[in-house]
Formats: structure tokens, C-alpha cells, sequence
């Protein structure tokens, strides 16, 4: 009997260990070649290994180019994918899929552009790019049945149509063959404007504008850009490897039309959420990029590794002038005034975030004339006031509507950041402005936007990031009932320029409109209290060489990094 | 012994049935729809997208449609990741949580009997001391703050072991240990108090004065007495580790499930949440049976209802 016992005891153990022997198997073949990536392959002079080992914060949500809508996908498709035109070093757009610049033809007040696709523009699998394939992925966007987020692009690009096809209750609506997209020829493709927008080309490099190979994207169904084998790749690398939730794997593309400017044989990525891990696999050789967060940030300043990067991502607060309190300019205007932004992005942030008091960011938008949209308020509005003029302010505000005292909500999310700002702006706000109380709500991020969009806030924190390379992509936020202006803010002068400068063909006085309306948006009306331009800090190898950052779209381009002197 | 299975497998269905609707109700209050990118979607688009997914229906019908796929096998597909379907989620994931698990128990196990025996054979001796300390640490010390020590200075500091990721037999050595050192403080603990209990017993007594070696009467009588109230915490421990940890699996860059299921719920990603929800439970409630079962085995005092 006693035995019997035992028996099943040890029985079990050995069941476990079977199991466990049998797991380990599967994982083990990777280790040896893993090893010796990262490590030393020093000596070859000029001859180093062409292999870029990089991190990423989240898996990759969709790679059909008419459903993605986040950095992660977008960055992974301007590797593996290519448009008519992509961005270079200086985010200028250059040619991609089209062979040259296209005719332009006007008529009628319409353009004509008129693309020729390169001859050796070909899929992965030989088979040639054609404007057929452009005009099913961009019919496939506007199809309202696909529910492509970005199908607005269309409209943005001033394409003949768009708007009327995805506005509901239009009757072009889901008429998607009355987009102003031709095939002429198998290489010849047509693009009717009804408006020509400054930034088209650059419209053009962004994933939306992509072309999907037609045969074979209708053969895998629901399974296409599902894995590594049911898509077809036309950019500078293909997809070789895709380990769901754990990374995946780029390898140079014999078949892109380029392929002797690419360097890189082999890009791998990780998807590393924990800072610390990253850096210490940076430490380790194992990644040549990783990205910092404050805390690290004054261990490495100083470190020739050390990179900064401003991007065009912009942070603010509302202000919902739906409480009688905020409706008030003057208190508006105090909170404005209050907040020390230099406090925030140097000791808090400590990133390379840039203090703001504007809100089209700067080293983003470039005018007619070729400058930074930003030069004509450099340090933003009221740059040279603060807490003095913010007292008089709020003390004038608090008489005009009779009290001595406010209370305001101030709703953020629950990340560890958000907390530390939140806690900031509570203290500048109380110390500054006698009577004022804040209290802060924090919630998870789906909750704080259900409130936020319900307006059930006093004062929320904001953040946009751009969506093409224009102001426009900024300033049409705040238009009266516009989907993002959740704060009752109403201005006619506002509205009419904002109006006025999508019409305006014009350039430089449209660029003149925005910069008026940006005025108004902050200096007249003090709608929004912008905080920073947010800046990333990341060490990275200086072996790589020609590691390009793009402020719209697609993070990186990595057509042209080259391993040098590893 | 059959027929009290064969009961339980009945009842186990029915607590399957009240954790799937009580999950899908509970989840249902979750503020925020599923969709990614939710901060640029404007108010008609998120109706569109609601409308596509049947997310505007009734919440009863949307249960009842739920259920019905659900006994298809169904469980649908992930709002977080493009058309793939649950089940091959959970599929290609639980894998490395599953192993980790299991070699953080075998490992926390082994030694956590070790101390604990040792500490409650040698009571009040340094030895006895020194286990308990270990235990202590062990479970107070949190296993990220173990992970992140051994990370820098195991992985970074001396490169003996590899900093992340899932490669490899040595990949796994550091987030095993920051695992298991929870588990062996706390069966170490255990056992210790067990051990000196069984020790004070009249059949240990009476063993000894039937002449029995000391070894005799540790390994024969107060080990296998001490041991069966190991069983009950081992069961819920199983599936806590097997079902992975957010925490170990962020730090080391494992593509295990407990990530996953924490940012199912951070995004509402539906599907995923019933998924693993229901995935966890039926584990648990398996590992239930295997205890109770297991007990009837182990110790011959304890009757299951209906085997005679």
C-alpha cells in the first residue's frame, strides 16, 4: 500500500520532468547564434557585419496598410513597403515607386497629376508593381465596409471625391469608384485633385498611400499581411521572421528596385516594454538602440552614446469652458501664465523636451519661403510673462465672476508620468494663484477618454502628434465642434481663419492665416495652456551610420543605415 | 471513486458556465471601447466600428451570441492585433509561461522542502535560523526587485548569464530563480511548521519506541505526514505560475501570457479577456479536482463523498 503511494508521487514528478525536457527543446536552437551577434566583431576593417539590432514597446496590431493606425505598424511598413514617394535624410520626399515627377495638368479647376511606375518596381515574388495595385489599396481604404481610420487622408491629399465618399449620408457615399485615381496603363496612374494642398508628395510616403498587390491580396482573404507568408513586400527589406508578441525579423529584398543603396543584410526587432531591460541589453551589445526615461537619463547624459530627439508631439491642457470659471479669459489667462514650463521639461522630464507656448511645434512645418512655421513666435505667446502678470490676471478674472475662490478637476491618466505631471501643474497652479484648489482624477487610459470626450473634466491633459507635415494638422483640432475641440471652446475669428486656410490657395498668405489663427488660439483666447514639445533621449551605437527620424508617419527610415567600423 | 468524478465534472461545468457570464457581464462595465488608436477616432467613426462588431447590440444578446460561439469553440478575435484569432494567441504564448512555471515550482519546491525540513529537524539551531531567514527574504523581497538585481549584476555587471529574452536553457535560469524564490519561502515555511507538528505527535513517539532508526522515523512518518498540507498550496500555486507574471515576463522579454492578459484588460481588448479569463479558470478548477483527488490517494484518513 505505502508504495503504491510513493509510486504516484515520484510518477507525477517524472511526468513533470518529461514535460519540462520537452519544452526546453523547442527554444534551444536560436542560443548559440544569438551569442555571438552582439558581441565582437572587431578587426574587419570596413567590413562589419550589416546586421541593426533594435527594440520596439509593442507588438505590431495590423500590417494592411489601410488598417494600421500607429507608430509601431506604420514604422515596420516604411521598411518593408514603399509608396510613390518616401521621405530622406532631410524629410523631404523623394521618389519611390514613381519613376520621375509627375506631368501636371490643370482643367476645369482641376489637377491632373500624371505618375509613371519605375520599370523595376516589383513585388517580392517578381511580380511587377502596377497602378492597378495603388488603385485597389486606396479603393480599399475609402471602401467604408474596411472602416479605415485613416481614409480621411484621401480628402487631406485633396483628391477629387474623397470627402463626399466617406461622409455618410453623401450620395457619392461608399461610391469608391468615383475617387479621382486612374490607371491609364499597367504603369501609368492618374491622380485628380480638386485642390492643391502644399504637402501632397509628402502625403504620398505615408502607409495609407501604399499599393497592395491586387491578385494576391484578394487570393489570401482575411489571411493577408496575417503572417510573414501571406504578403508581398515592395520596400527595401522583407518580413522574414514575425514571432507574435516577441519580435520579428527584416532582410534586405533582392527584389526592390534600389537594392544597391541598402546596407543593412538583417534588421532584427525585440519588443522590450521594461526601460531598464532595454538599457541593460544596450549595455550587453545586444540592441544599438535603446530608449531612456528620465531616471536614466542623468546617468548617461554626457555618454557619447547619448542622442536626443525633439519630436513634434505636443502636450496641453484644456480648458472646458463649460465651468463658469474657465469660461473667464482672465483666469484662463492666469493659468497659462502660472505654469513653469522650464521646471516640467528639465527636472521632471529631463529628456530633451522642449518648453512650450505655442502649439504647432517647432522643426516640423516648413512655409512657402522654406522656414520654420515657428519663426514668427519663436518662444510662443506672452514668452517673456509669468507669475506676476498671472496674479493680476487671476485676481481680475476671480472679480469678473464674483468670487474668491475655484475649484478645478484636473483629469489625467494613471501612468507613473502622468501622475508626476499632474502633481506639478496642481502645485504651480496652487501656489501661484491664491484661492485656486485643484483636485486631481486619475483614471485608466480608456476611462479618461470617455470622460474627456463626455467634457466631464474642468482641466485634462492632451497630446497630438501630427498626421501629415502641415499646421493644419494641429489647428483644425479646435474648430467650433470639431471631434477633438471636447472643451467648448468657440471662437468666430478662429473658425474663419482656420476655414479660410484650407481654401486658401494661396501659400504664403495661407501660411500668414494659420499663424493668425494660432494667435488667436492662444494669445486672445488662451483656449488651450500648451505645456512641452515632447523630446525622447535613447543611446545608441555609434556604429550606425545614417539613422533617419522622420517628424510624420514613420518613425525611422532604414533604407540607408550602415554598420561602419562595429 | 468514478462516480465522485464524475459529479465533480458536472458541477465543474456548472462553475465554467457562471465564470464565463459573470466575467462577460463584469467586463462589460469596463469604460472605453477596444479599438486601437480611440484618442484619434472621431464620435461617427467609433460608431461605425461599434456598429461592425455587433458592440451597439444589447448586452444580453451580445451574451447570448457570445455563449453560442463559445460552444462552437469559437472565442472570436483580438481588437489589439489584426484578425488573429484567441485561441492562437493564447496558443503561442502559453508555452513559455507554462515551462518557466513548471520549473520555478519543481526548483521552489525542491529546496523549499529541503529548508524546511532541515530547519524544523535541527529547531533552534542556527541551521533552523538561517532557513527561516532565507524564507523570510524570500518572501517579503519582491520578485521584481530579485529580477532587476540579477539582471544588472548577474547579467550586465559580470556577464555570466544572458541580460533577456527566450533563446535558451541558460535564457531562463534568472527568471526562474526570481520565481521560484517566492515559492521555496513559502513551502519552506510550510513544511517547517508541519514537520515540528507532526513531530509532536503520539505515532512518532510510539515509532521511535518500536525502535525505529531516526532516519527511519523522519523519512517514513514525519516527512510524508508533513508533506500532505503541501498538496493544498501547491494546487493554486500551479496555476498561478503556469498562467505566467507580468512583472517577470516584462523584465526578461518573454512572450508569456500574463502579459498578455494584464493588457487585454488595459486596452479592452474583449475577446482576449474572456479568453484568458476562461482559460485560467478551467485550469483552476482542473487543478482543484487533481487536489482533491490526489488527497483521497496520499492519505487514506481522508474519504472522498461517495468511494468506499
Amino acid at each position: 500500500m505505502r508504495k503504491t503511494k510513493w509510486t504516484v508521487f515520484l510518477s507525477l514528478i517524472l511526468v513533470l520532468s518529461i514535460f519540462l525536457s520537452a519544452c526546453g527543446g523547442g527554444g534551444n536552437n536560436n542560443a548559440g547564434e544569438g551569442g555571438n551577434e552582439g558581441g565582437n566583431a572587431e578587426g574587419g576593417e570596413g567590413k562589419s557585419e550589416q546586421v541593426l539590432n533594435l527594440l520596439e514597446s509593442a507588438e505590431i496590431p495590423s500590417m494592411d496598410t489601410t488598417q494600421a493606425t500607429d507608430a509601431t505598424s506604420f514604422n515596420a511598413m516604411n521598411q518593408i513597403f514603399e509608396g510613390l514617394y518616401r521621405l530622406d535624410e532631410n524629410n523631404k520626399p523623394v521618389l519611390g515607386m514613381a519613376a520621375d515627377e509627375p506631368k501636371e495638368e490643370e482643367k476645369d479647376g482641376e489637377t491632373v497629376y500624371t505618375f509613371t511606375i519605375r520599370d523595376d518596381a516589383n513585388w517580392s515574388d517578381g511580380t511587377p508593381v502596377t497602378a492597378n495595385d495603388f488603385i485597389f489599396a486606396w479603393k480599399k481604404a475609402m471602401n467604408p465596409d474596411s472602416l479605415s481610420q485613416y481614409a480621411s487622408m484621401f480628402g487631406t491629399a485633396g483628391i477629387k471625391n474623397a470627402n463626399a465618399i466617406i461622409t455618410e449620408g453623401d450620395p457619392l457615399y461608399g461610391k469608391v469608384d468615383e475617387l479621382g485615381v486612374k490607371a491609364v496603363d499597367d504603369k501609368t496612374l492618374e491622380i485628380t485633385v480638386t485642390q492643391k494642398v502644399p504637402y501632397f508628395k509628402s502625403l504620398l510616403t505615408f502607409a495609407t498611400f501604399y499599393p497592395q498587390p491586387k491578385d494576391f491580396v484578394e487570393k489570401q482573404g482575411d489571411k493577408y499581411a496575417l503572417e510573414t507568408d501571406t504578403m508581398l513586400y515592395n520596400g527595401p527589406f522583407v518580413m522574414s521572421e514575425w514571432n507574435h508578441g516577441d519580435g520579428w525579423t527584416f532582410e534586405k529584398n533582392p527584389e526592390y528596385w534600389d537594392n544597391e543603396t541598402v546596407s543593412l543584410e538583417k534588421v532584427t526587432y525585440k519588443i522590450v516594454k521594461d526601460v531598464a531591460t532595454g538599457v541593460n541589453l544596450y549595455e550587453t551589445g545586444k540592441v544599438d538602440r535603446a530608449g531612456l526615461s528620465a531616471d536614466f537619463v542623468d546617468q548617461y547624459k554626457g555618454n557619447e552614446d547619448f542622442v536626443t530627439r525633439l519630436e513634434p508631439t505636443m502636450f496641453f491642457l484644456r480648458l472646458n469652458q463649460k465651468n463658469e470659471a474657465l469660461a473667464n479669459t482672465n483666469i484662463r489667462k492666469a493659468l497659462y501664465l502660472a505654469y513653469d514650463r522650464e521646471g516640467l521639461v528639465n527636472v521632471l522630464l529631463n529628456n530633451g523636451s522642449v518648453a512650450a507656448k505655442y502649439f504647432v511645434p517647432k522643426e516640423f512645418a516648413f512655409g512657402p519661403n522654406g522656414k520654420d512655421f515657428r519663426e514668427f513666435a519663436p518662444d510662443g505667446f506672452l514668452a517673456d510673462k509669468g507669475a506676476e502678470e498671472a496674479k493680476a490676471a487671476w485676481e481680475k478674472g476671480l472679480q469678473e465672476i464674483g468670487k474668491d475662490s475655484v475649484d478645478l478637476e484636473f483629469l489625467t491618466t494613471d501612468t507613473e508620468l502622468a501622475s508626476k505631471i499632474a502633481e506639478y501643474a496642481k502645485e504651480q497652479f496652487q501656489t501661484k494663484l491664491e484661492g485656486l484648489n485643484v483636485t486631481i482624477n486619475k483614471q485608466p487610459w480608456k476611462q479618461f477618454l470617455e470622460l474627456e470626450t463626455a467634457g466631464d473634466f474642468d482641466i485634462s491633459t492632451g497630446g497630438w502628434g501630427p498626421d501629415y507635415p502641415d499646421p493644419m494638422t494641429f489647428l483644425y483640432m479646435f474648430e467650433t465642434g470639431a471631434d477633438y475641440n471636447r472643451m467648448n471652446y468657440t471662437s468666430e475669428k478662429y473658425d474663419k481663419l482656420v476655414s479660410g486656410a484650407k481654401k486658401e490657395t494661396d501659400l504664403e498668405k495661407r501660411w500668414k492665416m494659420m499663424q493668425d489663427a494660432e494667435k488667436v488660439l492662444i494669445e486672445e483666447d488662451f483656449a488651450i495652456v500648451p505645456t512641452y514639445q515632447r523630446g525622447t533621449a535613447s543611446l545608441m551605437k555609434p556604429y550606425v551610420k545614417n539613422y533617419f527620424l522622420h517628424p510624420f508617419g514613420a518613425d525611422t527610415s532604414l533604407k540607408w543605415v550602415k554598420i561602419e567600423g562595429k | 471513486m468514478g462516480r465522485y468524478i464524475g459529479g465533480r465534472v458536472v458541477s465543474m461545468l456548472v462553475t465554467f458556465l457562471i465564470i464565463a457570464s459573470l466575467t462577460f457581464f463584469l467586463m462589460k462595465l469596463l469604460p472605453g471601447t477596444p479599438f486601437n488608436n480611440q484618442e484619434k477616432m472621431s464620435e461617427s467613426q467609433i460608431q461605425q466600428m461599434n456598429e461592425k462588431y455587433g458592440l451597439n447590440d444589447p448586452v444580453p444578446v451580445q451574451y447570448v451570441t457570445y455563449m453560442t460561439n463559445l460552444f462552437k469553440g469559437d472565442l472570436g478575435v483580438s481588437f489589439q492585433q489584426d484578425g488573429r484569432s484567441v485561441t492562437t494567441i493564447i496558443g503561442e504564448r502559453i508555452g513559455p509561461s507554462a515551462y518557466l512555471g513548471f520549473q520555478s515550482l519543481l526548483i521552489g519546491t525542491i529546496f523549499g522542502l529541503l529548508l524546511g525540513i532541515i530547519a524544523a529537524l535541527k529547531h533552534n539551531t542556527f541551521l533552523d535560523y538561517g532557513s527561516m531567514i532565507i524564507a523570510v527574504l524570500g518572501i517579503s523581497i519582491p520578485s521584481f526587485v530579485i529580477a532587476g538585481m540579477m539582471q544588472y549584476w548577474v547579467g550586465v555587471k559580470w556577464g555570466m548569464l544572458p541580460v533577456a529574452y527566450w533563446e535558451g536553457f541558460e535564457y531562463t535560469i534568472m527568471p526562474t530563480i526570481a520565481i521560484a524564490a517566492a515559492v521555496t519561502a513559502t513551502i519552506a515555511r510550510f513544511m517547517r511548521t508541519e514537520m515540528l507538528e507532526v513531530l509532536g505527535q503520539d505515532y512518532i513517539t510510539t515509532a521511535k519506541a518500536k525502535g525505529l532508526t531516526s532516519t527511519a522515523v523522519v523519512i517514513k512518518h514525519t516527512i510524508r505526514n508533513a508533506s500532505i498540507p503541501i498538496i493544498t498550496i501547491m494546487g493554486p500555486m500551479v496555476v498561478a505560475l503556469m498562467t505566467g507574471t507580468l512583472v517577470i515576463e516584462q523584465i526578461f522579454v518573454i512572450p508569456g501570457l500574463g502579459e498578455k492578459f494584464v493588457s487585454s484588460i488595459m486596452t479592452n481588448d474583449f475577446p482576449i479577456i474572456m479568453g484568458t479569463t476562461l482559460f485560467f479558470s478551467i485550469l483552476f478548477i482542473v487543478v482543484i479536482l487533481v487536489v482533491d483527488v490526489l488527497y483521497g490517494i496520499v492519505d487514506p484518513r481522508i474519504r472522498l463523498a461517495g468511494g468506499k
